[in-house]
């Protein structure tokens, strides 16, 4: 008996080392990316947020604070400092990730901030110009990534699109992220 | 039978055993020192509280041992994104001076190997400093010492709490030397690229409710024809780094 008892000891070891080895301790559920072809080359990819049910804060000086409860600082550092956080949407509306939009004033001119982060994939930071086009669109660069994003480049517009379905329940809008993506090759030097 | 309830309980104690001998697996050295440590250059302190309910606003699954703060705010309970956490704060220089505002994005990694010692978090922040810009900071967390060295004492404490203190650098990369990289967005950041760590410090935990006193910090490294510029943010050199 005392011989099945360390053969115990010995399998509950090698079961247990073997399950940490073989199974994922972490399985982020990953959404299939929705990409197509750009016209002009790289890929194409459209985030969605619906407004307001994913924002998640809206803060700034001048801004009713959301959530309730939120007690933004009253620090003369944050006041030309909104920041906004949402979850993102993919093209078929299922929530992906989630962003911060940050815009601040600086003297003459606006600071605009986009970081969006996608957990199964990694993140980007966009400079984003803060001056709208005449139809709606304002533009910016992907600065920085991480992860499956850090060796990419590109441009991503941001738009207000409001809802015209009609629908009791719809949102009253959702603001639009289009990304044209670029990779760039690795150095081999 | 009675072989088939020896070898059960054999089993669990075996398995009991392996648990055990990873949690406390002494071959798992912890590392204390920060690379920025010994740089020549100057580097930006940023100290932030590591207490959700000091935050602006910090959310979760609403599943986890921290809770969201406030109370009401929207969890993050889809798929995925049931892994993340999401943090608005409040920054300060090395003079403790409310410095901008910092938002902190981060997810459990899939390269978690707990027989290695890596309990690995993909991170990211978004600073913006009045008056100087905006930066971008990614980074590889491990939290294996913390869970080690906090959360398990806590869990095996009576009261279900831990206290004491603990320090340790939990940015293990992307960058060689275990260093997070760290992009300069708008103002004098813009287009410079940074080295960063992160480290934390915690004095008290509890099982019901998380982190219950603590402080992080962010170390930036500025390049060197940067430094010159950096004034009001710079650490202070005497004071000791992790």
């Amino acid at each position: 008996m005392i011989k099945t008892f360390f053969f115990g000891i010995i399998l509950g070891i090698a079961v247990a080392a073997g399950a940490l080895y073989a199974l994922p301790v972490v399985d982020q559920h990953r959404e299939a990316s929705i990409i197509s072809v750009a016209p002009n080359g790289g890929s194409a990819e459209v985030f969605n947020i619906n407004i307001p049910t994913d924002r998640i804060m809206v803060g700034g000086s001048k801004q009713s604070p959301l959530p309730a409860g939120l007690v933004w600082p009253q620090d003369e550092m944050f006041g030309s400092i909104n920041a906004e956080l949402f979850k993102v949407r993919n093209a078929h509306n299922s929530v992906i990730g989630v962003a911060a939009r940050t815009s601040a004033r600086e003297g003459e001119s606006i600071v605009l901030d986009w970081v969006i982060h996608i957990p199964a994939r990694g993140s980007m930071y966009v400079n984003m110009n803060p001056v709208a086009d005449e139809y709606g669109y304002r533009s910016g660069e992907i600065r920085a990534g991480s992860r499956e994003l850090a060796s990419i480049s590109g441009v991503v517009t941001e738009r207000w699109v409001a809802d015209t379905s009609g629908e009791a329940d719809a949102p009253t809008g959702h603001l639009e992220l289009a990304t044209i993506y670029i990779s760039t090759l690795e150095s081999d030097e | 039978m009675k072989y088939i309830l020896v070898l059960i309980l054999g089993v669990l104690v075996g398995a009991t055993v392996f648990a055990a001998g990873v949690a406390y697996n002494p071959f798992l050295s912890k590392q204390n020192l920060s690379p920025l440590a010994v740089t020549e250059a100057q580097t930006v302190s940023l100290s932030f509280s590591g207490v959700a309910t000091d935050s602006i606003i910090y959310t979760n699954d609403g599943e986890s041992t921290d809770k969201p703060f406030p109370e009401t705010v929207l969890q993050l309970w889809e798929r995925p994104i049931r892994q993340t956490q999401a943090m608005a704060t409040t920054l300060r220089d090395g003079r403790n001076q409310v410095a901008g505002l910092g938002i902190k994005f981060s997810s459990a990694s899939e390269d978690t190997a707990l027989l290695s010692g890596r309990a690995l978090v993909n991170s990211v922040w978004y600073a913006y400093l009045p008056g100087r810009g905006g930066i971008f900071i990614e980074q590889t967390e491990n939290y294996w010492d913390y869970f080690k060295e906090v959360v398990i004492p806590g869990y095996r404490s009576s009261a279900k709490t831990w206290a004491g203190t603990w320090l340790g650098n939990t940015t293990v990369g992307p960058e060689t030397l275990g260093t997070a990289k760290v992009s300069g967005g708008t103002g004098e950041f813009a287009g410079i690229e940074m080295l960063g760590v992160e480290s934390l410090s915690v004095r008290a935990w509890r099982v019901d409710g998380g982190v219950l006193a603590a402080d992080g910090r962010l170390t930036i490294e500025l390049p060197p024809n940067e430094t010159a510029v950096d004034n009001e943010l710079q650490e202070d050199r005497a004071e000791p780094q992790l």
